[in-house]
């Protein structure tokens, strides 16, 4: 029996393709050891280059040589999976030797598995080798420059107290920002004709601050304004009109990028969701305040996160301006002992803040996923 | 002087009309069912007369006062008109109480305790209430469909109307939904609402008015419409129905 149909192949397609008999090669397995061998010797020899270089004695070359030994030893799990491999490739053959397909399919499975953890642990490991021979590199010198521990923590209270300018800063322009930016997304996606000139207002300020440099707007602001003494700026004493004048620059900044973000989540809810919400008698304020833009909200926090991670390090832009933030007090450490690794702690100090707001935000965010969505 | 009527109503989008001057009425009480092929603007009639969109001539009068064109409260006559989806519209960050009481409360300003006890009161008798503090997203379809008719009911409405509230629906969850309507209809709720159920139109309905190109092509009670319909349009709407097996 003939069908229109179900027989029409299409005019000049491939014939289908002959399965192939299932085989068990012993390439992967064998590539995947020698890699993971490889890379464990580099590592290695790596650390020893590292432990060669050196400096310090007492209880923290002592601690330092644990570490060592700690990762050499972790760094032999990339060849034991590397070897698990092998065997599971043995097995594959030998069921395939007494014609058991699916036996065989089920080992091969196996090895996929544990190479593709092979390569993930590799790469790990060849990335700690690399860290180590850098930092051993021209004697020592990078670390002595970039890491000397020693120097990362001198002064660590003035590093602190510069700091605590930094999260004065972002947790001032952050919670400013967090309601300028709803506020002219809200006001950018108004409807009909009558908010026309607001629309046009929002999206000018929008395209004019996304469009200009951070630093130049804080240059701008900071140092103009304070130049051009305007009020109320004006009238407080230096330290504080320079504060808010900062504050001011990176909102502005800031508030662009966040009223972006705002806008896709508002433009995200259905428009159903507003019919419902009018057609049992709420207003459009109401709507927006109790369906639309909790909403928004929820879908638009990664990307919202991604901003106030930003606002964060952006902080230390101030420093151009002449602002005595972390950066600023790590750069008058660094022209003393002529060693950059007051700058590093700088960076760990911005590190120690911004990842565990990242997850934490990102464990709202799980939960809130949890007890709305299905299961 | 009908409870809704409708006087010579058009509707278009942009070029294209959707609404062909409707004159309908609906008493109190009365359960009105509109039928008809998909396109044939049923969905935009109760849109229209929940001022969800604006008309472009013609008239609505709900009770006697105009509720259609400019100068109209329009948050007002939603009090009166309670409208529900076919896609429930939830709101899914609100749990099922939250919902049901959010118009109660921002519209009609009750306090949060008596709109969570009426709220409650509402769910028990839909067989709910297990569900109160649950999201929309992890009820059944047919749940969430009741939960969002008693959204509607929450505001104590004068009038229903019912988007094709179980086409959204697996066929095992039609009748939870359906059953619900006509107790409703049994207590003198008043509704207009557009269906694909010919069944359920024929059982529950007044009348049942035959939509065709935004124009009511035939109207008349269900014994009437099913048995004779008079108009070529109607009886070759309902044998197509016929054909797949819906009546």
């Amino acid at each position: 029996m003939t069908s229109p149909l179900l027989d029409a192949a299409p005019p000049g397609a491939r014939p289908r393709r002959a399965v192939r008999p299932f085989r068990a090669s012993v390439v992967p397995a064998a590539a995947g050891l020698v890699a993971a061998v490889a890379v464990t010797v580099a590592l290695w020899a790596a650390l020893r280059r590292f432990d060669g270089t050196l400096g310090i004695t007492g209880t923290g070359l002592a601690v330092t040589r644990v570490g060592e030994l700690a990762i050499a030893l972790a760094a032999l799990a990339v060849p034991a999976y590397a070897i698990g491999a092998v065997a599971a490739t043995r097995r594959a053959r030998r069921h395939l030797a007494a014609g058991d397909v699916p036996a065989a399919r089920i080992a091969m499975e196996d090895v996929r598995a544990r190479l593709w953890v092979v390569a993930g642990l590799g790469v790990m490991a060849a990335i700690v080798a690399f860290l180590a021979w850098f930092l051993s590199a021209n004697d020592g010198r990078v670390r002595d420059v970039l890491f000397d521990w020693s120097k990362m923590w001198v002064g660590p209270s003035a590093l602190a107290r510069g700091f605590w300018l930094n999260v004065r800063l972002f947790l001032a322009a952050q919670a400013i920002v967090l309601v300028w930016a709803l506020f002219v997304a809200i006001v950018r996606q108004l409807p009909g004709r009558s908010f026309g000139p607001a629309r046009t207002l929002a999206i000018a300020y929008t395209d004019v601050f996304r469009g200009i440099p951070s630093i130049i707007v804080i240059y701008l602001v900071v140092l103009g304004f304070a130049l051009a003494e305007v009020p109320p700026f004006a009238s407080w004493d230096p330290d504080t009109q320079r504060f808010w004048l900062a504050v001011l620059a990176l909102v502005l900044v800031y508030g662009a990028y966040v009223a972006e973000v705002y806008r896709a989540g508002l433009d995200s809810v259905h428009p159903s969701q507003t019919a419902a919400a009018r057609s049992l008698g709420l207003s459009q304020w109401q709507t927006l305040r109790h369906v639309v833009v909790p909403q928004a909200v929820r879908r638009v926090l990664p990307p919202l996160l991604n901003d106030f991670v930003a606002l964060q390090k952006d902080t230390a832009l101030v420093s151009v301006v002449g602002l005595l933030d972390i950066l600023n007090v790590a750069n008058l450490q660094k022209n003393k002992y002529f060693d950059l690794s007051p700058v590093t702690g700088a960076a760990l100090f911005f590190l120690v803040i911004t990842i565990p707001f990242t997850r934490l935000v990102d464990h709202l965010i799980h939960r809130d996923q949890q007890r709305t969505r299905a299961g | 002087m009908a409870f809704l009527e409708l006087r010579g109503v058009h509707k278009s989008f942009g070029d294209v009309e959707v609404l062909r001057g409707i004159d309908l009425d609906v008493e109190e009480h009365q359960v009105v069912c509109l039928i008809g092929p998909s396109g044939c603007g049923k969905s935009t009639l109760l849109r229209c007369v929940n001022a969800l969109e604006p008309i472009q001539s013609g008239e609505i009068r709900l009770g006697g006062e105009r509720v259609s064109g400019r100068g109209v409260d329009v948050d007002a006559l939603r009090q009166d008109v309670g409208l529900v989806f076919q896609s429930y519209n939830l709101f899914p960050h609100m749990t099922v109480t939250e919902n049901v009481m959010l118009a109660p409360r921002k519209v009609l300003g009750l306090g949060a305790a008596e709109a969570r006890a009426r709220a409650h009161e509402l769910l028990a008798r839909i067989g709910l209430y297990e569900k109160r503090d649950e999201y929309p997203d992890r009820l059944s379809g047919g749940q969430q469909q009741r939960v969002a008719i008693v959204r509607a009911l929450a505001m104590q409405p004068r009038l229903l109307l019912l988007d094709e509230v179980t086409s959204a629906l697996d066929p095992e969850l039609v009748s939870e939904v359906l059953s619900l309507v006509e107790q409703l209809a049994a207590e003198g709720m008043t509704m207009l609402l557009a269906t694909h159920e010919m069944g359920f139109a024929r059982d529950v309905a007044s009348k049942i008015c035959f939509l065709w190109q935004g124009r009511i092509e035939e109207e008349g009670p269900p014994a009437a419409i099913f048995s004779d319909p008079q108009r070529e349009r109607t009886r070759s709407f309902l044998r197509s129905i016929i054909e797949a097996g819906r009546l």
